[in-house]
């Protein structure tokens, strides 16, 4: 039987604000146990929730962002269940009227494009954090974590492999970095993915019982925990068995998911909604505050590459993978524009590359878009060749003359030689002194040619313009 | 002194005949003779007490006083004061110094008031009577064989048998109200929203208001002015203009419109209750009041809509008391999960139990629509019915308490007609609304009755001029129980 793979995906970003989404601790990744964590935070009898609002402003910022429905008022519901890493006992979040509502966001996988739908996205609180470790016979409790702000952003069902929930868990990614309202640091948690997971007879319109998978905080995982998955299901339902529901949990080390709690031993949350917040009310005016501060959006981008660019989809969806790699494409761009695949293959090819050697990030380039630009113009205008040009980045790499390309080019000599004559000189005393592949050449030996040209390169000490010396050469071997 | 309004005593105050440590000398003094006996208090604190008067009389000494500096005020156990162990009357917090203030509490500070102690209360203020504190009942020092009431019977108790001249209160469905009728003082539960919530220990939030009580409508305006306020901390808080309660005190009544409700009048209240409200309310007539009659419907919806939502709050509030953090832990455990039920079983009383019990139960997937979802809908209902009968009239009057102080026991074993206390009172919490009571004279066994008056939304000055006025033509506020040593 031909099955098909059905997933939704529950994502969680924590929210770029400085302090919890409930109190005034910082949210700050890294600081020593519990020195992060407030009256509030560790829930002492007596204290109260102030909503931040900056974490209310990123959530609108995201709904605008996929076009979504931005609910005013939203209600905020405490979801009650004891765990030690739960202070108060319940965590608030949003349940029957979330912030955002609806959306979409597209996707590609090859050549096809998709678009996912949104049920919602809400904010809520995280927990803290269990230590395990370290404590023999019993488990510390860090509470830094706890308050700090999420959005969780849920996907309808709408892929149908591993790639595509990939492919959209990559777009997400990218969004909510490039929108500014998290920092995507998946090591840190900052950006985690639980997959809703189900099989069906392909053609079947009824969805096969579901499994939540836990704890994906890499899009590999994601891939091999979704592909292990649906094997699973589908050797169960071909062995004539049925799925359970549950809750499962990846194991990265063993390449498997797990029972963590079945249907039966499944929490109920009693949510109700927070006495101790108001209805969130969302004005139009601040919604529209938002949508002015809203960058253009990596959908926009692409087209915009494409179209008026005239640069592939491939390269366009390559050049917007951060924003900040995007603007600096654009910055280069905005020097040069009429080099725009030039510059394009220079941020993708040498920039990124250079980037990934040194593991940094575009924003601490040392080469800005506009000496990049000054380097291009000089291959644009002939006065280095694409190899120089290598040389010269590299310089400017290490802050060699203020990173001046113009600089270098002196300083090093590596200024071609376009001067007509001056090339007619170097040709007329290499062809005196290898008159035998002269002779060879005009009797038909093509190869002869290269040869020549290679010895006129030698002469230049390489820096002979290429394509004048190859029509001047010419010109000369039929007089 | 010991008998002196608030007034008087910051006028013996700034007039230095006396000074705020001799004065919380002497009411440190007459706890200590009576608390024995009476258990109005479960914290004194002598040393923090008497260096905050020696604050106070610095503030006086440098021009720098409020009306309240320097006098003695009893805090209920519910709110967090930094240094100070705050139980909330429960086994649960019995370990617990509190490392902040509540906003009650900093108010309080900031106009150099005195903190005297903390007052005894109903276990989580979840109590009629004060019989479920941990730290055992509170007797009302009118008769001892009587409960004082609940759940802020200690700061009533307090009041009433003068070891402090005011006390701070919180009422959720009642518990300032009904422990100031049963004890014979004046107590004022705020509109919702009006003091801030910050570092009062949650009960149900939504209808939780803390309040004074004192002696007379006065002291309450006084100290109204001192806890009424905006607070960036309680989400609830409400953002208006300051108000001067006392300002209104002294005017006439005027055209004031009083509405009695038939439902209030029909059945269930008892006749000693009756005559001592009936001849209040002549008194008002006198004044040049007129009386409507007016109808609240739904008035026998409140106790049930009161005993699904609070429960239901109370439930989630009180989740964090699993002996993680602070607070009680059990001894012996094999496990998390025998930690959480040892502690919170032997951590808690049974009437907290029941509570959890219950809001757990109504919370609970398949009857959240039935119980939760319903008693918010009639909760509206309530509410609604009070707008349309403050079309017709100004305040609303009855009995606080539908019978003077039970003796101990009495309900005790029947959750039900212990409820039932609440009868009168608890409305006021679902529709937001200020409640006060006065007292009025006495019924049965020489047990004070008091007067539960209504007002509109932030009418708290016009309710506290009322009562003022019924105060300057009466004298029940000024009695104190004979059967103690004389004040």
């Amino acid at each position: 039987m031909q099955w098909e793979i059905v997933i939704g995906l529950e994502v969680h970003t924590q929210l770029s604000t400085q302090s919890k989404i409930f109190s005034g601790a910082s949210t700050a990744y890294g600081a020593q146990p519990n020195t992060q964590a407030c009256a509030v935070d560790i829930a002492l009898p007596g204290v109260l929730p102030v909503l931040n609002y900056g974490a209310v402003e990123r959530a609108i910022k995201f709904g605008l962002a996929v076009g979504a429905k931005i609910n005013s008022p939203s209600i905020f519901a405490r979801k009650n269940y004891f765990y030690p890493d739960l202070p108060k006992g319940y965590q608030i979040s949003q349940f029957e009227l979330p912030v955002v509502e609806g959306g979409s966001i597209k996707i590609q996988v090859g050549e096809t494009e998709k678009i996912v739908r949104l049920t919602r996205a809400h904010l809520e609180e995280d927990a803290g954090k269990s230590l395990h470790e370290d404590f023999h016979g019993m488990s510390g409790i860090d509470l830094n974590r706890a308050g700090t702000p999420l959005l969780e952003i849920v996907s309808e069902p709408d892929m149908r492999s591993s790639a595509e929930a990939v492919a959209y868990a990559k777009a997400l990614h990218t969004l909510v970095r490039w929108i500014g309202i998290c920092d995507g640091n998946m090591q840190e948690g900052s950006f985690r993915c639980d997959a809703n997971v189900s099989v069906r007879p392909r053609g079947a319109e009824r969805l096969g019982t579901r499994c939540e998978i836990k704890n994906l905080n890499s899009f590999r995982f994601l891939e091999k925990a979704i592909d292990f998955e649906a094997r699973r299901q589908i050797e169960i339902l071909e062995d004539g068995g049925s799925i359970t529901q549950e809750t499962r949990l990846y194991d990265a080390n063993r390449d498997e998911t797990r029972t963590m709690r079945s249907k039966e031993d499944a929490h109920d949350y009693r949510y109700f909604p927070d006495p101790d917040l108001l209805p969130l009310e969302i004005s139009k005016e601040w919604i529209e505050r938002v949508e002015v501060m809203l960058p253009e959006l990596p959908e926009a981008r692409h087209n915009r590459y494409v179209e008026d660019f005239g640069l592939s989809s491939y390269d366009a969806s390559v050049l917007i993978a951060t924003r900040e790699m995007a603007d600096y494409f654009e910055n280069t761009v905005k020097q040069l524009p009429a080099q725009v695949k030039l510059c394009a293959n220079w941020v993708m090819g040498e920039v990124s590359g250079r980037l990934n050697k040194e593991g940094i990030e575009i924003a601490q380039c040392p080469v800005s878009p506009a000496q990049l630009a000054e380097l291009l113009t000089r291959i644009s205008d002939g006065t280095i060749s694409g190899k120089s040009a290598k040389d010269v980045f590299d310089s400017m790499w290490q802050g060699e003359h203020d990173g001046s390309a113009d600089a270098i080019i002196a300083a090093k000599g590596l200024k071609q030689i376009s001067d007509d004559s001056e090339i007619e000189k170097l040709i007329d005393e290499v062809l005196a002194a290898h008159s035998q592949q002269v002779t060879d050449y005009r009797s038909g030996k093509e190869k002869a040619f290269n040869s020549l040209v290679g010895q006129i390169m030698k002469a230049s000490r390489g820096k002979a313009n290429p394509g004048q010396v190859n029509t001047i050469l010419k010109k000369k071997l039929l007089e | 002194m010991l008998n002196a309004s608030l007034k008087q005593l910051a006028a013996q105050l700034a007039e230095r005949k006396i000074s705020s440590l001799e004065l919380t000398k002497a009411f440190l003094k007459r706890i200590k003779a009576l608390n024995q006996d009476l258990n109005a208090f479960i914290t004194l604190n002598e040393e923090m007490s008497l260096a905050q008067a020696q604050i106070a009389d610095k503030m006086i000494a440098s021009g720098q006083a409020y009306p309240l500096t320097g006098i003695p005020v009893a805090q209920k156990d519910i709110f967090c004061a930094k240094g100070w162990l705050t139980t909330c009357g429960s086994k649960m917090l019995s370990n617990f110094i509190s490392p902040y203030d509540a906003t009650v509490i900093e108010r309080f500070n900031q106009v150099g008031a005195v903190n005297i102690g903390k007052t005894n209360m109903d276990e989580f203020a979840m109590g009629s009577s004060n019989e479920t504190s941990y730290y055992g009942s509170v007797k009302n020092p009118w008769d001892i064989a009587a409960v004082p009431g609940g759940s802020s019977g200690g700061s009533a108790c307090a009041v009433a048998a003068r070891m402090a001249p005011a006390a701070t209160a919180t009422d959720t469905g009642g518990s300032i109200r009904q422990p100031a009728a049963l004890c014979g003082i004046s107590g004022i539960k705020p509109t919702y929203g009006l003091v801030s919530r910050y570092g009062m220990i949650a009960f149900a939030s939504s209808l939780d208001q803390a309040g004074p009580m004192a002696k007379s409508a006065e002291d309450l305006a006084f100290l109204l002015n001192v806890m009424a306020g905006f607070d960036a901390r309680d989400s609830t808080s409400l953002q208006r203009e300051p108000e001067d309660y006392a300002c209104d005190l002294e005017k006439p009544l005027g055209q004031l419109r009083i509405g009695l409700p038939k439902e209030y009048f029909a059945k269930g209240m008892s006749n000693d209750v009756a005559s001592a409200v009936e001849a209040a309310i002549a008194e008002y007539r006198k004044l040049g009041a007129t009386i409507v009659e007016i109808s609240l419907p739904n008035t026998g919806l409140a106790i049930p809509v009161y005993y699904v939502l609070a429960p239901a709050e109370a439930s989630s509030n009180l989740s964090r008391f699993d002996g993680v953090r602070y607070g009680y832990r059990a001894a012996q455990y094999t496990d998390l999960e025998d930690m959480y039920k040892k502690t919170r079983t032997q951590g808690f009383g049974a009437e907290v139990k029941r509570r959890i019990l219950i809001g757990t139960y109504v919370l609970s997937h398949g009857y959240y629509d039935a119980y939760y979802l319903q008693a918010q809908k009639l909760r509206r209902l309530i509410a609604s019915d009070f707008t349309e009968a403050f079309k017709q009239c100004d305040v609303i009057m009855g009995p606080t308490s539908p019978a003077v102080a039970f003796n101990f026991g009495e309900k005790s074993n029947d959750p039900i007609q212990m409820y039932l206390s609440d009868i009168y009172t608890s409305a006021a919490n679902l529709a937001g609304l200020p409640g006060m009571s006065i007292p009025v004279g006495f019924g049965d066994k020489n047990r004070p009755v008091g007067l539960h008056i209504i007002g509109n939304y932030f009418r708290e000055a016009q309710m506290l001029n009322i009562a003022h006025q019924y105060q300057q033509v009466t004298d029940w506020h000024l009695r104190a129980p004979a059967r103690l040593p004389e004040a």
